[in-house]
């Protein structure tokens, strides 16, 4: 017979090198949270005192404001939203329960320039009341939109699909055998709805409302033009106006105290949710009829957050972009090529680093690599002004070292490397991103069951013929997605953009706020209509893939 | 190679010695069997007992800690070697089917004929869509077939390249009772159909029995027993077969006399087959097929519970000493639970274990 191709053991020490490129990439995404901490710890006590005494107040009260405003909005909207489209049938109906997703697709920062410019003193609101009746500035009140209110409104109706959304998802896992027997026992509607159906999906709810705070402490662009003061803008002012690394830290450090407890409810939320669902019948079919009236208010409240988070900011956004701005002719074209190229690379680099992450954990599911795994996606809570400086302060001080080697060696001058280049803004957005595209990335792993490797391999196929012939055309779809979604994340990315761009770099996202910042709202509509544009395609992903998962488990 | 005489039969597999486990310790210890070609071999045990390890073991899926693993007389596996999974030439059907979700029925079936010439590879495929059963098929996607068909795909994917032997991980478990008694004999036909040797895990007896030719009995990674099915029945070699194996009781019993012993259901004269010394204290197997309704009998039992089988009553009987032990008897003889019956045992070998 035949020798037969040996290999000298079939050990899973082929497989070192992935675990050792998981806990390296591990280690150097961890890199900019570390030096927050560190920061932290070194700092003295004079600058905590001083933070103390001025500013430190206003930050935690109107942060905790911010987030206590937000909350209540999103789970007004949010939760009724979810429980009319999926246990309710009225008009309208199917489309709203996608169109409700809509607002996503909105930065928050970009919808508070659309309401500044409709709402306030110039805008053609109040010229219209004014025309109307007469009155005079300062002789009629009027909200406004520039205020702590404002920002929570604003952050609100962006925000609101995160609770939507698994709370719809949680509405409908719910079991139809479970609320038939409420019925049975005497339930009606709105009392089951109180008693049952809300415990059961408030896992899935807190797990939406976390997700919507975190957003809510990350945010920058809304805050910094509407002047609220809270943690992320203090951050870059006192880093950039006082270029006070150590305070900047301090003020992370507290920042990340809060971000730290709503991961800790957040995990502890997805735990709760596996014991809440259980799994029997789903309640698709057997939906209430909302007669007349009943269904046509049921209508307009869906219809109003739609409405106003998505169809009105857009018609103005383009309104401005095709009437009003001036032509922004190359310019356009070249910050539009910016912001695509640098979001392309970026995702190219965090979805190739999430493959090798994915499949270490799946060949090598060993304690060190699954703590690397975790730690390569804590970013994601992260703030991106938290992230920036945690990216800028060991960049420059290795470029630093790195031009002081240099010149005493070779006399010639480098410049930054690292903290100058794009170099720090990709390596930020790995950070940043890395834990959305491991999801999706792991999501499609995980339909590839091992005993399709093991089919593949007793059929006569290399571990590599495995790889090109099964894994490949399997994961295709998975890995685009992953890199659809970092590479729309990216250009609606703004604080760490912000900071770390090298000079003269402008993206779309820096543009419109630096127009909006300079009061040229009308001039910042044509980036802001192309990065809402660009933001719908996960979206509609996104609820197609709501839908088939819906569809296939009638 | 040897070539062995005409008469004898060609050894497929040998397992010698082998143990499988990972740091913690091994999961299979010291199993050693052999399968003859054209024979379906079973691994049959409890869930946990180390059965799927050791097929994976020879689909080259784990390495072995000792031992050696040999197919043709060619060692595929030792402590030493491993042949790639790939080259082993050995077939396997997975406990989750494993269908390829992104190729079609001829796809999935084609998969290991990539080195065929392309119009053999199709007439295989033809050939096998024809003998599972599914012809017409072959355009269709896995997720639009039934779970007996997926698992038909399945088999035939497996056996599409022809190996020398084919390795079955619980093939029926996810299959309803009804469909996994019409697929049995249609695979097992297959197999032999395609002068294949097999190897099946499985925890259903049933299922062994049904489909194989030799059972190797497992629990907590050791192979108790090798044999046929009716050896492992009725001459198991250890306590556990013995309990493991259907229904039976182990009856209190002393040895007296070179083919006797004493019971509770008085003198059992039968084989022995295990060398007690007289006096000594044994466990007695007995099957419900041993313990006979017999209103003659000195012996009697009163009825604690009973089941109707159709053909037959099947009665839990406690003895005088306390003991309970299950008695067959026709359907006519339809007595009550309290009620005493005469019991009468009637056995050809006797099985026994040192008492406990």
């Amino acid at each position: 017979m035949a020798d037969l191709p040996r290999s000298s053991s079939v050990s899973k020490s082929q497989w070192n090198g992935l675990k050792i490129a998981a806990i390296l990439i591990a280690a150097v995404l961890a890199l900019p949270i570390l030096v927050v901490l560190i920061n932290v710890l070194i700092a003295d006590g004079e600058v905590w005192r001083h933070l103390y005494q001025t500013v430190l107040a206003e930050y935690i009260s109107n942060s905790l404001l911010l987030m206590l405003g937000v909350g209540i909005g999103v789970l007004v909207i949010g939760i009724p939203c979810a429980w009319l489209t999926s246990m309710c049938d009225f008009p309208g109906r199917s489309f709203l329960s996608w169109a409700l997703l809509l607002p996503m697709a909105m930065p928050a920062y970009i919808i508070a320039y659309t309401y500044t410019g409709v709402l306030d003193f110039a805008g053609p609101v109040q010229a219209f009341i004014r025309e109307l009746t007469g009155w005079r500035y300062g002789e009629y009140w009027f909200f406004e939109i520039r205020s702590l209110g404002g920002a929570i409104v604003m952050l609100t109706l962006v925000l609101y699909p995160y609770v939507y959304l698994m709370s719809r998802a949680a509405f409908l896992e719910q079991s139809e055998n479970t609320l038939e027997v409420s019925r049975t026992l005497g339930y009606s509607g709105r009392r089951m709805f109180f008693r049952l159906a809300l415990p059961l999906a408030r896992p899935a709810i807190v797990t939406g409302l976390t997700l919507a705070l975190m957003e809510t402490l990350a945010d920058y662009g809304t805050v910094q033009y509407f002047s609220v003061n809270t943690f992320t803008t203090g951050i870059l002012r006192t880093f950039y106006g006082f270029g006070d690394v150590s305070a900047a830290s301090q003020l992370a450090g507290v920042l990340l105290m809060f971000v730290a407890m709503l991961i800790l409810l957040e995990r502890y939320s997805r735990h709760r949710i596996r014991y809440h669902s259980s799994g029997l019948k789903k309640a698709s079919n057997r939906r209430m009829v909302l007669k007349g009236g009943m269904g046509s208010i049921a209508c307009c409240f869906c219809l109003l957050p739609i409405l106003v988070g998505f169809f009105i900011p857009v018609s103005v956004l383009a309104y401005w972009a095709m009437f009003k701005a001036e032509n922004p002719g190359a310019n356009f074209i070249q910050l539009a090529w910016n912001s695509f190229y640098l979001a392309a690379i970026a995702s190219l680099i965090v979805v190739s680093l999430a493959l090798v992450l994915s499949y270490a954990i799946r060949l090598n599911p060993t304690r060190s690599v699954t703590a690397s795994v975790g730690i390569a996606g804590l970013g994601y809570a992260l703030p991106g002004t938290i992230i920036a400086i945690g990216t800028i302060v060991p960049l420059a001080w290795l470029d630093h070292r790195l031009i002081d080697f240099v010149r005493h060696y070779t006399g010639d001058s480098v410049g930054l490397i690292f903290s100058g280049t794009l170099v720090a803004l990709l390596f930020a957005y790995t950070v940043r991103f890395m834990a959305v595209s491991l999801g999706a990335v792991q999501n499609g792993l995980g339909k590839i069951k091992p005993s399709m490797d093991m089919a593949g391999r007793s059929l006569g196929m290399s571990p590599y013929k495995v790889l090109i012939g099964i894994h490949v055309p399997l994961l295709k779809g998975s890995v685009l997605t992953a890199m659809l979604i970092v590479f729309v994340d990216v250009l609606k990315e703004l604080p760490a953009t912000l900071v770390l761009r090298p000079f003269n770099f402008n993206t779309l996202a820096v543009r419109a706020f630096e127009l909006a910042s300079d009061e040229r709202l009308v001039d910042a509509a044509p980036a802001s209509l192309m990065i809402v544009l660009v933001g719908l395609i996960p979206v509609i992903l996104l609820s197609r893939s709501i839908a088939s998962h819906i569809g296939s488990s009638k | 190679m040897t070539l062995l005489s005409s008469h004898s039969m060609l050894k497929e597999l040998t397992l010698t010695n082998v143990s499988v486990g990972y740091d913690g310790g091994a999961v299979v210890k010291n199993a050693s069997f052999q399968l003859m070609e054209g024979q379906i071999g079973c691994l049959l045990g409890p869930s946990g007992c180390g059965k799927s390890t050791l097929l994976r073991a020879i689909a080259g899926f784990e390495s072995l800690m000792t031992g050696e693993i040999c197919v043709d007389d060619q060692v595929i596996s030792s402590q030493t070697i491993s042949v790639n999974p790939e080259h082993r030439h050995i077939g396997m059907v997975f406990q989750d089917i494993a269908l390829f979700p992104h190729l079609t029925i001829a796809q999935n079936i084609a998969f290991g004929l990539s080195a065929w010439p392309k119009e053999v590879a199709q007439q295989r495929v033809m050939y096998l869509l024809d003998l599972v059963g599914l012809t017409g098929f072959q355009a269709r996607y896995p997720h639009s077939l039934s779970g007996g068909q997926q698992q038909r795909v399945a088999l035939a994917r497996a056996i599409a390249p022809k190996p020398k032997l084919l390795l079955m991980d619980e093939p029926f478990s996810g299959l309803d009772a009804k469909l996994r008694e019409e697929l049995v004999p249609d695979i097992r036909a297959i197999l032999q159909h395609e002068k294949m040797s097999a190897l099946l895990v499985t925890h259903d007896q049933m299922e062994a029995f049904a489909m194989a030719d030799q059972v190797s009995v497992m629990d907590a990674g050791v192979i108790h027993q090798t044999g046929s099915p009716y050896q492992i029945y009725h001459r198991p070699e250890t306590r556990f077969v013995a309990s493991f194996i259907g229904h039976g009781d182990f009856l209190p019993a002393t040895v007296c006399g070179p083919d006797c012993v004493h019971s509770d259901l008085g003198n059992i004269r039968g084989e022995l087959h295990h060398g007690f010394a007289d006096h000594a204290l044994v466990d007695l197997l007995v099957r419900p097929d041993d313990i006979l309704h017999d209103d003659d009998s000195e012996f009697v039992g009163v009825i604690v519970s009973k089941w109707f089988r159709g053909s037959h009553f099947l009665y839990r009987v406690k003895l005088s000493s306390g003991k309970v032990v299950y008695c067959f008897a026709s359907s006519h003889h339809n007595h009550a639970v309290g009620q005493e019956i005469g019991l009468s045992v009637h056995l050809d070998h006797l099985v026994m274990f040192q008492r406990q």
